[in-house]
């Protein structure tokens, strides 16, 4: 007998699911970025072209692959709840843009930081700059899109379409470094082929990667939460909340 | 360990200010970020008392 | 009487939308005078070294075109959502991609095709010449029906929404810059010696490629708009 999924899409039967699995992906994103900070910033050999400049990467590209991954999720969600009509889907979309958008801006911060010393400008207007740049603007015209428009229904589908269509840059940020002759240095990690980074610093990366995404998942999970809540109390009177401590209390 | 001294640490090489600002900077968004959870979920659950 | 056709149905838009703006001369004239305006701010501002202003004139008139786009995306749905015409549309038969294609062709005959129609004299203002200023009129030709497709889908989200103005301005900005990358450096190539070519090929991919997914998801977002 198959486990019967579709009960948790109503956002008062997810809510408590959120909440147990919520301690679990915090200590896995505790636990992940310390050792990941523990192998890139105290065992890891320094770089023997940049120096030690080059341990920006342990937050740089983990912020960098966070704000694109995220981005798409936020636009699967976003499709998923117009294909399907499911008020759950639109509010993990709105869960996940403010993380998003954090993460973008940190990319763009850790990168002038490395940018400063290798290259000797806090800016470059290459391709990959430019178009995580125009990331951050899209999360910004998601996010505001949804609080200008009154109507919730009506936010969550524009604030969906507006994702959806900005998907586009998602893919041009990817592969800018191949396609255009930039600054930015090539993709030192792929699936195929060996790695150019040395063991160390290749696993205290995949390491703060992987952390970063624990980290992501239990900050949009104790995000949606709050949307939850807040929408039920927008809706909601003489209702049990689905928050447990107030039904206890209301009981 | 790959470090001599805590002092070789802090200066990570000469570029220093930039590591660290970027590690800092990181921490303190990720920090506040759950703080201002924490934040709007209290005031999503006073709300909801405060409708009952 | 036989039912009108699609063909028949995006030509009745395309007139009508025509026919209002000809009542309205100004809003050709307020895309036209906003152009002219804003690309004699820079040399202005700049100084009127000739040297200096052949270097920035791609740039400074691709990015007053699509300023004077921008500005102009308030008026493509605006009269219809307000006086009810928009929601028959959506209710009538015929696709809402394809009548959203002939609006917003209306739309960049009154807004856009001046601009083409000008910008040669900008350019010229601004010490442009020959294959460049033949590049130029070519890259806004291709680049601001682009513009306009694109910029309708930032229009139909936020119809009827207050801030409206600034917001579709963000909305909207993000999807415009590969256009004005492209759009700029084609000129740039042709005035460097390396041709437009190129970039001029891109500007078509980004006409024909907005020209089939944009109508989409304006309809989308026409629907949300007006449910």
């Amino acid at each position: 007998m198959s486990f019967n999924w579709s009960k948790f899409s109503a956002p008062l039967a997810f809510y408590p699911v959120a909440g147990k699995m919520i301690p679990w992906f915090s200590v896995a994103a505790a636990l992940t970025i310390a050792a990941g900070l523990y192998v890139g910033l105290l065992i890891a050999p320094t770089d023997f072209q940049q120096g030690d400049s080059y341990r920006i990467i342990f937050v740089h590209v983990p912020a960098a692959w966070m704000s694109m991954f995220l981005y798409v999720v936020m636009a699967v969600w976003a499709g998923v709840g117009m294909g399907l009509n499911a008020r759950l889907s639109f509010m993990m979309a709105q869960a996940i843009a403010p993380t998003g958008a954090m993460f973008t801006f940190l990319a763009l911060l850790t990168g002038a930081m490395w940018g400063k010393p290798t290259w000797g400008a806090w800016w470059v207007w290459d391709a990959r700059l430019t178009s995580e740049l125009i990331l951050l603007f899209q999360y910004a015209g998601v996010m505001l899109l949804r609080t200008s428009i009154d109507d919730m229904r009506r936010a969550d589908r524009a604030s969906g379409v507006c994702a959806l269509v900005g998907v586009v840059n998602i893919p041009i940020i990817y592969y800018s470094v191949q396609w255009w002759n930039t600054l930015h240095q090539g993709a030192s990690v792929s699936m195929t082929a060996a790695p150019k980074m040395a063991t160390l610093m290749l696993v205290a990366m995949l390491l703060m990667t992987f952390g970063f995404w624990m980290y992501s998942i239990a900050v949009v999970l104790g995000r949606v939460r709050c949307v939850i809540l807040e929408r039920e109390n927008l809706l909601a009177w003489n209702k049990p909340s689905p928050a447990p401590e107030v039904a206890e209390a209301q009981s | 360990m790959y470090w001599g001294s805590v002092g070789e640490f802090l200066a990570m090489g000469g570029y220093g200010l930039y590591v660290w600002t970027s590690f800092i900077v990181t921490a303190l968004c990720m920090v506040w970020e759950v703080l201002a959870l924490w934040r709007r979920r209290a005031a999503a659950v006073a709300e909801s008392r405060g409708i009952l | 009487m036989s039912r009108p056709g699609l063909w028949d149905a995006v030509r009745g838009v395309v007139r009508r939308d025509l026919m209002l703006a000809m009542r309205r001369p100004s809003d050709v004239a307020m895309s036209v005078f906003f152009l002219v305006i804003v690309a004699s701010l820079f040399p202005l501002g700049v100084g009127p070294e000739p040297a200096v202003l052949k270097t920035i004139a791609a740039g400074v008139l691709w990015v007053a075109a699509l300023l004077a786009c921008l500005l102009s995306l308030g008026r493509v749905f605006t009269a219809d959502y307000l006086d009810g015409v928009l929601e028959q549309m959506v209710l009538i038969a015929q696709p809402l991609p394809v009548l959203v294609v002939g609006k917003v062709f209306a739309h960049w005959v009154v807004s856009g095709l001046p601009v083409v129609v000008l910008s040669p004299f900008l350019g010229l203002q601004f010490g442009l010449d020959g294959e460049a200023l033949w590049t130029l009129v070519l890259s806004l030709l291709l680049g601001t029906p682009t513009l306009s497709m694109i910029g309708a889908i930032g229009a139909a989200l936020v119809l009827g929404v207050r801030g409206s103005g600034l917001l579709v301005a963000l909305l909207v900005l993000p999807l415009y810059v590969p256009v004005l990358i492209f759009g700029a450096g084609a000129v740039t190539g042709s005035m460097a010696g390396v041709g437009g070519e190129a970039n001029l090929s891109l500007l078509g991919a980004c006409l024909v490629l907005s020209l089939f997914f944009a109508p989409w998801a304006t309809a989308a977002g026409l629907r949300i708009a007006l449910e």
